[in-house]
């Protein structure tokens, strides 16, 4: 039997000599799972990184609560979620969090007649037309801050994801802040009891439904946005400018979010104060012991991210996500030198 | 015993038969034992999926007594779970699928065993396997690109006509959306049409020929042979064909979600989005914890019922069929 498989058996020696890393004798492998939405970024660092260290990283995109429970049950070097965890929970588990990339939110929308960029919203509007409350294209509040622009008297279509995602989240978390009525209502979280509107799953999904279903609204993440030309709008920020989403204004929420008085990086940058910050700016946290049982593995997993932070600029802007700002960053080595055993 | 077996040869006949049956019964029972425990992996296997998704939603399911069949409030955020959206998506999805299906795969099968000439059967048998073959992520695609645009154009239409009747008009009274509870009916319905057409086809085959021949003898035409004949002497095995549909209807995931529309509001249209047992599971697994896990849990312990009273209620239809079969 073995014989005759020569070709089989040789398949099955790499595989296996993959599987448990026979391939590089000296080169560590690490491990994460978490969020998809930093996979890309993930993936495309982890095979620069491997070419320049010779370290792997294997990191698996099963979703930010997958990320934290493999983390907490000890089966990862890191995990990774879209929402931070708390203090308490950090505390209990011994675990230490920081920010990973940062990549934007957009309201997209089609409607006829009106180009990409030329709408512009503010929370408590965004929030009413998510709530139901404003109903029509040309509802006096969208007019208010749209001087000069013809809006049609069509009913607006919502459009928001139907699986729990961290764009969810940190879209819920913007309009919670921003309106009160949001959240008294519906609050914030992965997934939420939406009051109005049709759910797509995934960004490809709202996509779709944004292109198919005219005069509709939803939100994506930016990258996909700028990928497949939607039609986004611009935001009144809590500094009360107009700002459009790019990566100076997603850099500028990170420069200005109070991280100073954010234990453990726990804060949320939506609604950041900056004169030039977009509002709906999302991190994900990279989540590690703080005491690991593989310290050396944790050493790897810091150097994996310095590379990141620095040499990994180019790729994250290329497949449009937005490198940390350098003060972040520095905050982020101290907070390695301090709280965690390397 | 014997000092030189040679000299003694009727004794070995016997001597080595024994053995050779003992051993024969040996493996029979091995064989037995063999196939039974096959039959038991199956039955372990609904046990222990039952059993493992009850207790993993027995917090939802035990926790807020019948408020969790009974609701249709689903929010994540305050922890309040009712599962009657889905459910309700679920049997009206697979409804509007089978009262499309069947009587579109009985056509099919009908055309193809009587009608067809021969040499356009095995194209068009072919045709159907290799419908049954397409992955149901495909039909979500196709769905959505395809088909959603389509129904959002016809649907002006089916308000303004169907929509105007005045009990079934509530059904048909909605904004054009192009998905729905509709829309995924008539993608479930094309997605279970192989399934159900081709079991009808490889029955319809089994009927005797004298029988139908009979039957042409004495006059009657072709749907009076199918009617009467054909339809009444493979009816157990043409509905077991329709609930195996159903039960791919009941359980499909990808390509519901893609069209449904994920709302867990309830309403009568048709042409509003609504949710279904599996498509919610597909949707908010990955990110559920906690009692928004248990609660996704609990619902593919409720698809387990809802199948489950599915067969219950075709053995009892079968059953019935049968005993008025007796009595006339």
């Amino acid at each position: 039997m073995l014989i005759h498989y020569p070709h089989k058996l040789r398949t099955l020696a790499i595989a296996a000599a993959c599987a448990f890393g026979i391939g590089s004798a000296h080169a560590a492998d690490i491990t994460g799972a978490g969020s998809s939405f930093v996979y890309p970024v993930i993936s495309k660092w982890a095979a620069n990184y491997a070419e320049s260290s010779g370290n792997r990283v294997n990191y698996q995109s099963i979703g930010s609560g997958g990320g934290i429970a493999q983390i907490k049950a000890g089966t990862v070097d890191f995990g990774a979620s879209d929402a931070p965890l708390d203090e308490a929970t950090l505390k209990k588990f011994g675990l230490g969090q920081f920010p990973i990339v940062i990549g934007g939110i957009v309201p997209a929308f089609n409607v006829p007649g009106i180009e990409p960029g030329k709408l512009v919203l503010d929370g408590p509007t965004l929030a009413n037309i998510f709530l139901g409350k404003i109903k029509h294209w040309n509802d006096p509040a969208i007019v208010a801050l749209n001087p000069g622009l013809k809006l049609p008297g069509k009913k607006i279509t919502v459009v928001h994801r139907s699986d729990g995602s961290g764009t969810s989240f940190n879209f819920t978390n913007y309009l919670s802040k921003t309106s009160p009525d949001w959240k008294s209502k519906v609050g914030e979280g992965t997934a939420v009891k939406w009051p109005v509107g049709i759910g797509g799953k995934g960004n490809e999904g709202v996509a779709a439904y944004i292109k198919q279903l005219g005069y509709s609204i939803g939100y994506v993440e930016y990258a996909y946005a700028v990928q497949n030309k939607l039609g986004y709008t611009r935001l009144k920020n809590a500094a009360g400018n107009v700002v459009a989403p790019e990566a100076a204004t997603f850099q500028a929420a990170a420069a200005t979010a109070d991280w100073a008085h954010a234990q453990d990086f726990n804060l949320i940058m939506t609604n950041a104060s900056g004169e030039k910050a977009w509002p709906i700016t999302a991190t994900t946290w990279s989540i590690l012991y703080k005491q690991p049982k593989n310290a050396e593995h944790t050493k790897v997993t810091f150097d994996f991210f310095r590379y990141a932070y620095t040499q990994g600029k180019d790729a994250a802007t290329k497949l449009d996500y937005v490198p940390l700002p350098d003060t972040l960053v520095q905050k982020i080595e101290t907070y390695w030198k301090d709280d965690f055993k390397q | 015993m014997p000092l030189n077996p040679a000299l003694d040869p009727p004794a070995t006949p016997p001597s080595s038969s024994a053995p050779h049956q003992r051993a024969d019964a040996r493996h029979d029972a091995w064989f037995r034992y063999l196939v039974r425990a096959c039959a038991l992996l199956v039955l372990a296997a609904l046990v222990g999926a039952m059993l493992s998704t009850l207790w993993g939603g027995r917090e939802v399911l035990f926790g807020d007594g019948l408020h969790f069949l009974t609701s249709s409030d689903w929010d994540p955020v305050n922890n309040i779970y009712g599962a009657w959206a889905p459910i309700y998506g679920t049997l009206v999805t697979s409804l509007i699928a089978l009262l499309l299906a069947v009587p579109a795969s009985f056509g099919i099968a009908l055309f193809l065993t009587e009608i067809a000439p021969p040499w356009l059967r095995g194209p068009v048998s072919t045709a159907i396997e290799l419908l049954a073959s397409i992955p149901s992520i495909i039909y979500g695609m196709w769905g959505l690109f395809v088909f959603v645009p389509f129904m959002a154009s016809i649907e002006p239409a089916l308000s303004a006509t169907l929509g105007r009747i005045p009990v079934v008009g509530a059904l048909f009274d909605g904004p054009p959306l192009g998905l729905g509870l509709l829309t995924a009916g008539i993608v479930l319905s094309i997605m279970i049409l192989p399934f159900i057409s081709s079991v009808m086809r490889e029955v319809f085959q089994t009927v005797p020929a004298r029988l139908k021949e009979s039957a042409y003898a004495l006059g009657s035409t072709t749907w009076e042979v199918v009617w009467h004949i054909v339809l009444p002497y493979t009816r157990t095995a043409v509905i077991g064909g329709i609930f195996l549909g159903l039960g791919r209807a009941l359980g499909e995931t990808m390509a519901v979600t893609f069209v449904l529309g994920s709302s867990y509001d309830l309403t009568t249209s048709l042409l509003m989005p609504g949710t279904t047992i599996s498509s919610s599971i597909a949707n908010e697994f990955n990110e559920a914890v906690g009692l928004h896990r248990s609660a996704l849990i609990a619902l593919g312990f409720l698809l387990f019922v809802v199948t489950f009273i599915v067969l219950l209620i075709a053995r009892l239809m079968l059953r019935r069929l049968a005993l008025r079969e007796g009595r006339s």
